[in-house]
């Protein structure tokens, strides 16, 4: 089944005595090819988890950096299907998970049913839409359970105790504790101590669901979360393919150099 | 989906939000969630605070200069034969256009947060201009998102929003325009809501803000009201209020006391774009499909790929890909009917009643619903009363206009 794959990624990390790296890039960013090229290198680089961002341009979550790799797929002309394809093809080399980051209207225009058929036969293992809230979720997240696919419930901040305990009641096996008020890619403006104290508030509530932490993080960062379930470094990789497009650099061997010393950083 | 009588129509939604159980709501980030319920319990505490009411009517009245003229476009009634062509000069308003309403009530509601920084956006400029003005008067910082073609386009405004003290953040991102305007005041106020208040220029957006905003310019309706009974007496049998539509708060304000009226036709008017273009900004003549566009669901112009596609409209007040979700929910009710108006149409309204007006200049966006008005009245009786809303003032279009009309200024 998908999503006990997905939990197993997590398991895995923990049996490192770390938690589990994740990375977020724009899919089809530069291109298709280099797109894939790019997830290949970060799964090579120890990647437990990828997140694959479908891109939108009115986004509303999205910080500069994630904003110019977007504007760059979506001008190549990247469609929904080419994501998936991406995807697909990837996911026949590897095992490495694959996550969806998107916006409500990206699956409202394909279909909700058609986009979860085309998540279940491209491997997607989860979920993570930005602006479509809980409880609003809620029929969507259960269509996605039918399909063995984990719907990522986000908590932030300023999610109060009453909310937080509703939304991980009703959440999957994975949630996303956004770890600052901001857009993707700004400079971490609290303490990577205040963030654990609230990744430990929702695993004490749900000891039994996998927290990813976001927002912020970065190489200087990431081993202060060495203990937690999971964390991802999303806007210094896009920035990293837009320095490698500029100096005319492989965008996929840079990245896949930075994954490896993220990776090295949280398991040391 | 149905319209309920005498319950005002900003509360005709459901428990999520949505107008008709379709239309609006608040599909946004986690992060947001908080800052919008704090602003939807302060409003709906406020709104029913008889010394918030006092002071908002205060600076409508002695700032905003509420009421506006209600006046009979005599000549341009002669000229066109036909119906009675009257016009609400909310353009008369400080500022040029009606935006101060919601700017006015925006600012008062920030103090009362105990906020003292305020973010909006803008497309024209008006709800920009407005925002600072309004700002500067009640002591707050002000940022003000601006696509930067629109800053290019309405240099007059940016002008008075920088005067006025405010910063002015021209946004580079996709076409430049006001959807990216606010996709980027959304940005900086999910970054920056523990101290500072967001104003959506417009009815759109999350609820709350579609709320707050026809809740504002309400005030023109509420005075107009008064005004038609002075002058005809009673409510007219016949009366067709036309205002021109982009993202619907002028509008919504125009026709909010009239909704009940079944006797009282609401006809919007949207931005038709260029002659024989395929680019418009009119998702509801135009049946464009149904998305979500900055927290809301509305009809919006997209690709199928659900990509906000590029609008084109000679008015940059116009030049939005979606509309409220109240106009979403007025259109699927078949309350008012909604249709277009090309650019070249609204040159053409704009000199024929500013030529046989004078007093009366409208600015592009107006000059929407009087091409409207121009084509239907001559074809009406006498007996019949068009009201068209003159929202703004040409001064701001003066330099796109003469260039369009070969002169040089």
């Amino acid at each position: 089944m998908t999503s006990s794959t997905l939990i197993k990624s997590f398991e895995r990390a923990k049996e490192d005595n770390r938690a589990a790296l994740l990375t977020y890039t724009v899919g089809g960013d530069p291109d298709k090819k280099t797109s894939l090229h790019i997830f290949k290198s970060i799964a090579e680089s120890g990647a437990d988890i990828i997140e694959c961002g479908l891109g939108h341009g009115a986004n509303i979550g999205d910080g500069g950096a994630i904003q110019d790799s977007t504007y760059r797929a979506l001008s190549g002309g990247i469609k929904t299907d080419d994501i998936f394809e991406i995807i697909e093809d990837f996911k026949k080399d590897y095992e490495t998970d694959v996550i969806i980051m998107t916006y409500q209207n990206k699956i409202m225009a394909y279909g909700e049913e058609d986009f979860l058929k085309k998540c279940v036969s491209s491997k997607v293992s989860g979920i993570i839409c930005v602006d479509w809230p809980w409880p609003l979720n809620l029929d969507f997240a259960k269509k996605c359970k039918e399909n063995n696919i984990v719907f990522i419930q986000l908590l932030c901040p300023t999610t109060n105790e009453e909310r937080l305990k509703s939304i991980l009641n009703d959440a999957h096996e994975v949630v996303y504790y956004i770890s600052m008020l901001s857009t993707t890619g700004q400079k971490l403006k609290v303490s990577s101590d205040e963030i654990k104290k609230r990744f430990d508030l929702i695993k004490k509530i749900s000891p039994d669901k996998k927290c990813i932490i976001g927002f912020g993080i970065t190489a200087d960062t990431i081993n202060d979360f060495k203990d937690t379930d999971a964390c991802v470094v999303g806007s210094a990789l896009c920035r990293e393919i837009t320095r490698s497009i500029d100096d005319e650099l492989n965008p996929a061997t840079n990245v896949g150099n930075m994954v490896s010393d993220l990776k090295q950083k949280l398991s040391s | 989906m149905k319209l309920e009588k005498g319950i005002p129509l900003i509360d005709q939604h459901d428990e999520n939000g949505y107008w008709g159980g379709k239309f609006g709501g608040n599909q946004i980030a986690e992060s947001l969630i908080y800052p919008v319920e704090e602003l939807t319990r302060e409003f709906e505490k406020l709104r029913n605070d008889e010394t918030f009411i006092t002071e908002r009517d205060y600076y409508f009245k002695n700032f905003v200069g509420a009421p506006t003229p209600f006046i009979k476009l005599e000549n341009l009634t002669k000229h066109l034969g036909g119906a009675q062509i009257y016009c609400k000069l909310v353009s008369k308003a400080t500022g040029g256009a009606h935006k101060a309403y919601n700017a006015v009530v925006h600012s008062l509601i920030c103090k009362r947060l105990g906020k003292t920084y305020i973010g909006g956006d803008t497309g024209a400029g008006y709800a920009g201009k407005m925002l600072s003005m309004a700002a500067a008067k009640f002591n707050l910082k002000c940022k003000i998102f601006m696509g930067a073609k629109d800053v290019e386009r309405q240099s007059i405004n940016v002008f008075s929003m920088r005067s006025y003290g405010a910063e002015v953040v021209p946004v580079n991102s996709g076409s430049q325009t006001l959807v990216d305007a606010v996709s980027e005041c959304m940005r900086w106020w999910t970054s920056e809501n523990e101290e500072a208040h967001m104003c959506v220029g417009s009815t759109v957006g999350p609820t709350i803000f579609v709320k707050i905003c026809a809740w504002s310019t309400a005030q023109i309706s509420r005075e107009m009201k008064k005004q038609v009974i002075d002058e005809f007496g009673e409510v007219p049998k016949d009366m067709k209020l036309i205002n021109c539509v982009g993202g619907g708060s002028s509008a919504a304000g125009f026709w909010n006391e009239w909704i009940d009226y079944d006797n009282v036709e609401l006809i919007g008017v949207e931005a038709g774009g260029p002659e024989g273009s395929l680019k418009h900004a009119a998702p509801l003549t135009n049946d464009s499909p149904i998305g979500v566009l900055h927290g809301a669901t509305q009809y919006v112009i997209q690709d199928d790929q659900g990509e906000i596609e590029e609008t084109d409209s000679i008015s940059a007040g116009l030049d939005y890909p979606g509309v409220s979700p109240l106009h979403c929910f007025l259109k699927e009710t078949g309350r008012a009917r909604y249709t277009s108006a090309s650019d070249e149409e609204a040159i053409e309204a704009f000199q024929l009643v500013s030529k046989n007006e004078g007093f009366v200049s409208p600015s592009l966006e107006p000059s929407h619903a009087f091409a409207e008005a121009i084509k239907i009245a001559p074809k009406l009786s006498k007996d019949t009363i068009i009201v068209v809303d003159s929202c703004g003032d040409s001064a701001k279009d003066s330099k796109i206009i003469a260039e369009r009309l070969g002169y040089k200024i």
